[in-house]
């Protein structure tokens, strides 16, 4: 593919307009990176009176701390659950949207709702929900045998957020997909149609693997989201109780750094977590960039 | 188009009134007071700028305890620091360590000339924020003591006193085993602040040390201990009687799901800070309400000692002009007044600070007419405080508290013996203390 290229007869002018930019970027992003960078290398008072250098130590506390390699294993049965939740009811919704010819825009304008609702309202609503004093459902299970109590049992806790969290992802997934599947020819499913294969076959032959772009993309957007989009949920819901089941690491960095003024800890966490977005987008930008185009 | 120009000209003649010939100094006043507390609050500033017009107080809520603690010291890093800040109990170690960015009160006091006398204050309260040279740092303000609230409704349905509360644990438990059984309420207890009320309180009431060194007020060295017979006996209850039905967890902290099963007559018995006194009143419109002291342990102690306190006191910050700081001593001096104090306490269900806005309300009639409402305050003067029931000081205590929380999570999911939970709590509290002295010494 060619692009334009525009040839600026003044050397210094591009930059210029690069300015405001580069500007925004780096007091906005680098500088405060490099800052965290800096803080993860020392342990300061809360008020910043003493500073001492101290190497990696605060790295190596925190891999040696269980917690931590603890949060580090709750993220990824959080982050993985949410994607998998998430991704298959919005590509079910989209399916069923998409081959409903009339109503279908009414149908996508309401399934888009929950996305424009904030995250912390929706820790509220869902804590709200599942309460196990004032909540229907706990009433509801109570009756069929079941004993909820998220603020106990870790495991029911570790589900709520990841239903809140799923909830208000399946919109934003679904109109990828609903985007998807209008850009599957229809020729394509109508000859295998003629060929004899069934829904389910059509589906999964030549839906499914057509649809692989968009799937892609939103495994990388999805798994970014579930690690680092969910602070208001978990904060609403179960502020990363009980005994840490659900202290996902973007929360932690929050708990050690604002509620317990621990900033070199804190500021270790976070450059942790910002390796693994590099990671993540360098991946995104490695196989999506390539897959994209076939 | 006159009503235009007449509420114009209306609005306009207010602001010339308002803006006084001269400047007024300003004071920032960060506090993490919300809805009708926050209201109660703004008052008292209000009232404060009305008596006088050299000075101007403004109150800015600042989010929760946590939040506004983190605000003030960001705002401090960056130059833009409060004149005062109201931070709560757990936060005052880590005040006291940054001796560079507060001016204590005794100290700003004798600058500006008012008049000070801190054993006008209740002795628990100043105790609690004194350094180790008995000089008071920080104004107190909102304090508060849990105490117990009972339904009365569901302790008559059940069979029992509605007049009689449990005084011991051991009544407690006999009772919530008939209130259960007698189907009065599915759940007898349920606990705000599982750690300052079954934890810190406990230790207190029973004159049993929570750290070493006097609970941390003789230095940074100190070391939690509240691993002790008496505290897991007390946790394992608790863990028990979560088995058996009669207690219910309402979640880490201040437990937001405790107070909703008060209020919804789940659990017939509610422990939680006095300024939930307001709260409860609010919201326990089906049934009448019972206000006893904390239980205690019989065979432990015969008489229990003072409870301890929360709550919060207002600390000024270093870096503004001085006077801002004498407009600060004034507005501490307007703040400890017995009228305006006896009000604050009166209308929030925290402590009076001071003996004379206790006595104000006696004067007042307001304890006889609102029985339970001394409750708080007798058992927080109780006896002589000693060493292990004069509060407790240890740096980053919100982290702990956190950890103590998942402990008793732990214990609740029963992953953790009672024993195992305390020992775990002390170690990983240790580990933060040490921390917290190697970045403060």
């Amino acid at each position: 593919m060619q692009t334009k290229r525009t040839i600026f007869p003044n050397k210094l002018l591009p930059y210029v307009l690069l300015l405001p930019q580069l500007a925004v970027t780096l007091i906005f992003f680098i500088w405060p990176a490099l800052q965290a960078v800096k803080s993860s290398f020392e342990r300061e008072d809360p008020f910043g009176f003493r500073t001492t250098f101290i190497w990696f130590e605060n790295y190596t506390r925190l891999f040696a701390d269980p917690n931590y390699v603890n949060s580090l294993s709750r993220t990824a049965v959080f982050a993985v659950s949410v994607t998998i939740l998430s991704m298959c009811v919005s590509l079910l919704l989209a399916v069923a949207v998409n081959r409903v010819l009339r109503t279908n825009r009414i149908y996508t304008t309401l399934l888009v709702w929950p996305y424009a609702v904030a995250p912390v309202v929706v820790g509220i609503l869902w804590w709200f929900i599942f309460n196990p004093t004032i909540g229907i459902l706990p009433y509801m299970m109570r009756g069929l045998g079941v004993a909820w109590n998220p603020r106990v049992n870790g495991d029911q806790a570790m589900i709520l957020v990841i239903i809140a969290a799923s909830w208000k992802q399946i919109s934003y997934n679904f109109l990828f997909f609903v985007a998807g599947l209008q850009s599957v020819p229809q020729s394509l499913t109508e000859a295998a149609a003629i060929d004899g294969a069934g829904p389910f076959k059509r589906f999964f032959t030549i839906v499914l693997p057509l649809l692989s772009p968009t799937t892609f993309f939103l495994l990388i957007v999805n798994i970014n989201y579930a690690m680092f989009d969910t602070f208001g949920i978990i904060d609403a819901t179960t502020s990363g109780g009980p005994n840490q089941a659900t202290n996902t690491l973007v929360y932690k960095v929050y708990a050690d750094g604002f509620l317990g003024l621990n900033i070199g800890s804190s500021a270790a966490q976070s450059v942790i977590l910002m390796l693994i977005v590099i990671a993540l987008t360098a991946i995104q930008f490695r196989f999506i960039e390539r897959r994209v185009q076939y | 188009m006159s009503k235009t120009a007449l509420s114009l000209s209306v609005g306009l003649a207010a602001m010339l009134a308002a803006t006084p010939a001269f400047a007024q100094t300003e004071i920032s006043w960060w506090h993490a007071m919300d809805a009708e507390l926050g209201q109660r609050l703004e008052a008292i500033a209000q009232g404060f700028n009305d008596s006088q017009d050299e000075y101007k107080v403004v109150p800015t809520y600042k989010g929760s305890y946590a939040e506004t603690l983190t605000a003030a010291i960001a705002a401090f890093r960056a130059n833009e620091q409060p004149a005062i800040v109201q931070v709560f109990e757990v936060g005052t170690g880590t005040m006291m360590a940054a001796t560079g960015a507060v001016n204590p009160v005794y100290q700003l006091m004798a600058d500006a000339g008012e008049a000070w006398d801190p054993s006008g204050f209740l002795a628990p309260v100043t105790g609690y924020y004194s350094d180790t040279n008995g000089n008071i740092l920080s104004m107190p303000f909102n304090s508060s003591t849990p105490i117990m609230y009972y339904n009365k409704d569901v302790f008559e349905k059940a069979g029992l006193d509605p007049e009689v509360a449990p005084k011991t644990w051991a009544e407690l438990e006999t009772m919530g085993r008939q209130i259960v059984e007698s189907g009065a309420a599915p759940c007898a207890l349920s606990s705000a602040w599982i750690t300052w009320i079954q934890t810190e309180n406990l230790s207190a009431l029973h004159d049993k040390p929570f750290g070493t060194l006097e609970n941390g007020f003789g230095g940074l060295g100190t070391e939690f201990v509240f691993n002790d017979e008496l505290q897991v006996r007390h946790w394992d209850n608790l863990k028990k009687w979560s088995d058996e039905g009669l207690f219910q967890y309402g979640g880490p902290a201040g437990a937001a799901d405790a107070a909703p099963k008060f209020y919804s007559q789940e659990c017939a018995i509610f422990m939680n800070s006095s300024a939930g006194r307001a709260g409860v009143i609010t919201n326990a419109t089906d049934f009448e309400v019972g206000f006893a002291p904390l239980p205690y342990y019989d065979d432990v102690i015969d008489e229990p000692k003072n409870s301890i306190i929360g709550g919060a006191t207002l600390w000024a910050l270093n870096g503004k002009a001085p006077e801002v700081y004498t407009g600060v001593a004034k507005f501490f001096t307007y703040l400890s007044s017995p009228e305006v104090q006896a009000k604050w306490h009166q209308e929030t269900g925290y402590l009076p600070i001071t003996n004379a806005a206790y006595e104000l309300g006696q004067e007042q009639g307001y304890y006889a007419e609102n029985p339970g409402s001394d409750i708080a305050i007798n058992q927080i003067t109780r006896g002589t405080p000693s060493a292990n029931s004069k509060g407790i000081r240890f740096g980053n205590l919100t982290q702990v508290r956190a950890i103590v929380d998942e402990e008793f999570e732990a214990l609740l999911a029963g992953s953790k013996t009672a024993q195992e939970a305390l020992d775990s709590a002390v170690e990983r509290g240790n580990q933060i203390l040490r921390d917290f002295e190697a970045a403060n010494s």
